[in-house]
Formats: C-alpha cells, structure tokens, sequence
C-alpha cells in the first residue's frame, strides 16, 4: 500500500469512527426508551394516577399524591424562578456591558454548574433548619434557586436576538427605557422565554437529589406547603432501592410519566423554537 | 439619563444582584454549617478512611476517591465518544440528519437522572454482572478486577456517568468546532489534505476549546448523584478494582443526610457537600475560561457557556 492510500484509509477509518460514536451515544438512549415505555406501560393504569401509595404486600395503589407534589413543587419553584429569572436577564441584555452584568453571567454560570445535591444542603440550611421541619416550600425553594440561572441565561438570549431598531424606535418615540422593555422588546422574544421556561420546568420536575431532604416524602396526600410532600421522583428512588417486585413496578411507571413529560416538552419546545426561526428568517 | 431610567437600572439590577448573593449564599451556609465538623476534624477529616458515624468518627478520604476515580473513568471512556459524535454533527453529517440527530443526542441529557438510576439497577447491573462473570481467570488477578463480580460497582457508576457526561460535552464541542475558521479546514484541503488531515487541523485549532469542553463534563460527573448512588454499591473503600462497590461524595450526602445521627454527622456530611461545591466551581470556572479564551480568539462565531445551559434544558 502506499503512502496515499494508506492517508485515505486512516480518514475513511476516522469517518467510520464518528458514525460509530453517534451509534455508541444512541444505543443506551434507545434502551433506556425501550425499558421505561415497556416496564412501565405495564404498571400505568387509571389507579396509578387517582390512588394513594399501598404498604407493602397490598397490590395496586397509585401515585395520585406524588404527581400533585411534582405540581406544586415547579409551581413553587417557577413562582420564585421567573419573575428573579426573567428580570435579571433583562439587567444582563439591557446593561450588557456593565460590571454587574458580567458578574451576574458568571455567577448564573456557576449556579448552572453546582450539583444539585448541594442545592439541596442549601436549601435545608436555608430552609429547613431554622423551622426544625422539611417542607414542601423547601423543595419548591431548592428546584427554584436551581431554575434561576435557567431561565435567566435563556431570557438574556433572546432578549439580544431582538433587533435593536426595535428599542431604537421605542425610545425615540419618546418611551422610558423601563417602557421600551415591557411594551416593544419583552414581548417580541416572549414566545422564546415561555419555551425556556418550559423546558426549565421540565428539567427540574426531573430532579431528584434537592428533594431528599427538603421536600422529604409523604405517603398522604397533602398540598399543605409547610409540611413534607412526595414527588414523583423521590417517590420513584424510594421504590427503586426497595426490595419489592410490587413498588418496582410502579417505578417504572413513575418513570414512564416522567419521561414523558421531558419527551413532551422537548419535543413542543423543538417546534416552537422552529416556528420562531422561520419567522425571523421571514422576518 | 432620566430619573425613570436610573429606578428601572436599580431595580433590574437588584434582582441581578440576587443570583450574585445565591452564589455567596451557598458557600457561606454551606461553611457555616459545617464548622463544627471542621473545627474538630480539621485536615484529618480529608486524610484518614474511617467513616463511622455511631462512634463520631469521619474520614472522608474513601468517598473523594471514589468521585474522582468514577469521574475520570467516566471521561475517559465518554471523550473519544463525545469529540465524534461533535465531529461527525459539525463536520460529516448529511444536512437531512443534523437535526434529529442534535436533538437525539440532547434529549440524553434531559432524561431525569432517577430514569438512569431505575435502568441502571434492573437492566445495566446485571448486564455489567454478567459482563464480569465472563472475564477470563488470567485478567481477574489484575488489581483492576480483583473482587466478587457483583454488578454492583465502579465499572456500573463509570458507565453510566459516560452516557450521562457524553452530550454536556459532544454539544460544546460542537459549538467550539463550528467556531473554527473555515480558512483554517480550506489550507487543509488545499494542500492536499484528506478529511481526516482536515478536520485533525480544526481540531488542532480549537483544542482549547475542547479541554474546555471536556472539564465541562468533567463538572458534571463530580456532582451526578442519583444514578451513581444507585448503583456504585455505596461502600466506602479506597480500590483500584472496577468491580468492587466503592462510594462518592454526592451518593454519602443523599444515603445519610435525611437520617444523620447527630450535628457532628450533619456537620460533617455538609463539609463534604462545601468541598464539591468548592471543586465543582474551580472545575466549571477554569472549562469556562478556555471556552471563552478560545470563543475571543476566533471571533466571528461567538461560543459562550450559554450551551451548557441549553444543553443542560
């Protein structure tokens, strides 16, 4: 062989090997698809989502309690993230250039990048400790804090994507700054946002570790905010570690609803974001 | 500028400043917290192995090593997967394909962690069990598989962080590539370059990037909790063995932290908890550094740390 061919092997080989990686990455993804929709379309039924928990040994039983716990944990959560979310992100594009807003990219940056087991120790530090009681409003503080940054990045984005003759033509109409934001510019990249907002939403009713121990766990059904609550997923670890074929069989179907919320709103967001394109692109 | 301007400018400035003080927040609470224990361990805590919470004993120096040892095995099986998949989405892919493919490839990072624990019990340890029970006799004196195959373990934790860590870093590598100066792959081909050569140089060029990109998933592994609690087998050991169960830092805090016996168990678990966060900072910080150094010095396309959180969404 010489030395040419030898050179176009090596690159046919290396072109081989990119597909093969993209191959590789989507084998446990298929998988994991595989197992939770089979496992748990077995154990979805009605009861699943109107009945409470059973002790162990009784069959049946639901998770009624865990996915309204889920609810009002992101409510919580997206109560605190949004307004402080969104807000600062109209800081970091409006200022873009002052002192404050670089540091607040870095600092969401880093919020971005804490594990969320330690936002959990934060959040019990913050909001458990001093009320000697896990609460449902330390776990919707916890997924909050996790969704600021979130949210803030996303808005700051597409705030910049706006077009500037946009606030250009607002202020020389005379408009305050504050006006210029809220009437012209804000509401150009709301579609973006409300989609940032959802996909945060769906990431964090994913989360597992800030949950453990502040919102804890209930096996009853409460919405009352001060005291412990279940969550789909802590209730899913719960039932993972046990040793019963009963309880791993609803945690696939705990599984099955959660992907299937990050599935759902992957998949709106995915189309959303495209309708946006070809309006700018029209634009 | 207009008095309303100033108010506006304040009051937008305010609620940045918030996510500057969650930042603080965290590291003073968490150093708060856990002072008793680091007054009273003080650097023996990070140095001795002796974790026994009913007798007041904590060493922490099992559960660092298992973090960084899962981590870097993570890594080191996730890179070579991750630079190809950002190589052939940037690089070899057909237009048709880029799409779903990005979007395949994504939606691995949005699957919730507990959904990677539950397959990684009933379906990756068994396989990995099976996988390890099959190993010839002659590998299985090595240090690397000494131990009863139990499924449960290093070589589980390892993987399933791969496949975790794999689309943080195949999307900012991504970006780093598409940021690489079309000249730079143009010089290539036009002195007679193949593909490989061609893309060998961009990748060349936008190597700070991609360390970058690398220490980004890096970050990640250090903190994944949830499906690594579940199957690494959570037993604080210092081994070299794939197969044998060992712990993390993250796993400790969510195992013990709902039951701690006492305040010097709390205070000690939340110690552990500052060091992550500590290194989880100083690892995500410095990756950002050279995605960013790299993003200014190829101007046109900008690469900020924006994609870790889309990513991340």
């Amino acid at each position: 062989m010489n030395r040419t061919q030898f050179r176009k092997l090596v690159s046919s080989l290396f072109v081989a090997f990119c597909a093969s990686a993209v191959v590789i990455a989507l084998i446990p993804l298929a998988f994991i698809l595989f197992f939770v929709i089979t496992q748990g379309i077995r154990a979805v039924n009605v009861e699943f989502f109107t009945h409470l928990p059973q002790p162990v040994g009784e069959p049946g039983g639901g998770m009624a309690n865990a996915i309204v716990g889920t609810l009002i944990l992101s409510g919580l959560a997206a109560l605190m993230a949004v307004p402080i979310g969104v807000v600062s992100g109209i800081y970091m594009s409006e200022y873009a250039g002052s002192r404050l807003a670089s540091i607040t990219r870095f600092a969401a940056d880093t919020l971005n990048g804490v594990p969320s087991i330690v936002i959990g120790l934060f959040a019990y530090g913050v909001a458990v400790l001093p009320f000697k009681h896990f609460s449902a409003l330390a776990g919707g503080f916890a997924l909050g804090v996790m969704m600021i940054p979130i949210i803030a990045r996303t808005t700051e984005e597409l705030l910049l994507l706006v077009p500037g003759t946009m606030r250009e033509g607002a202020l020389a109409l005379g408009a305050t700054r504050a006006r210029a934001v809220f009437s012209v510019v804000l509401p150009a990249a709301l579609p973006g946002i409300v989609t940032g907002v959802v996909l945060a939403l769906a990431r964090i009713a994913g989360e597992t570790a800030p949950l453990l121990f502040t919102a804890f766990n209930n096996r009853f059904f409460s919405t009352q905010l001060t005291e412990p609550i279940s969550s789909l997923t802590v209730q899913v670890y719960t039932y993972a570690i046990s040793p019963y074929d009963d309880w791993h069989r609803q945690a696939w179907a705990g599984a099955l609803v959660l992907v299937t919320i990050v599935l759902v709103c992957s998949l709106l967001a995915r189309l959303a974001t495209r309708r946006l394109e070809r309006m700018h692109a029209r634009g | 500028m207009r008095s309303q301007d100033l108010g506006f400018r304040l009051a937008t400035g305010a609620f940045a400043l918030v996510l500057v003080l969650l930042v603080c927040g965290i590291g003073v609470e968490l150093a708060r917290v856990s002072m008793p224990s680091i007054q009273r361990f003080g650097f023996a805590f990070w140095r001795t192995s002796i974790w026994d919470p009913v007798a007041g004993e904590f060493g922490a120096l099992p559960f660092i090593w298992g973090t960084l040892y899962s981590s870097i095995l993570a890594l080191l099986i996730a890179t070579p997967i991750a630079l190809g998949i950002a190589v052939f989405l940037s690089e070899l892919c057909p237009a048709f394909l880029r799409q779903p493919l990005m979007f395949l490839t994504e939606l691995l990072a949005a699957i919730p962690s507990i959904v990677y624990g539950l397959w990684g019990i009933f379906v990756l340890v068994p396989f990995v069990r099976s996988l390890e029970t099959s190993l010839p006799d002659a590998l299985r004196q090595l240090p690397l598989f000494s131990g009863p195959p139990l499924g449960l373990g290093m070589l589980s934790a390892a993987l399933i962080l791969a496949v975790m860590v794999i689309p943080f870093s195949s999307s900012v590598s991504r970006e780093v590539l598409k940021s690489v100066p079309a000249a730079q792959r143009e010089g290539a081909y036009a002195l007679g370059a193949t593909r490989f050569e061609a893309i060998r140089a961009a990748l060349f060029y936008a190597r700070t990037g991609i360390v970058g990109a690398v220490m980004l998933g890096f970050g990640r592994a250090l903190g994944e909790t949830m499906a690594v609690t579940m199957v690494i087998g959570n037993t604080p050991q210092i081994s070299l063995s794939l197969f044998a169960p060992q712990y993390t830092m993250a796993a400790v805090i969510a195992n013990e932290f709902a039951e701690a016996a006492d305040d010097l168990h709390l205070s000690a678990l939340v110690e552990i908890g500052l060091v992550l966060f500590i290194i989880t900072l100083l690892v995500n910080s410095l990756s950002r550094l050279l995605i960013w150094t790299m993003a200014r010095n190829s101007a046109p396309a900008s690469v900020t740390a924006e994609e870790t959180a889309e990513a991340a969404a």
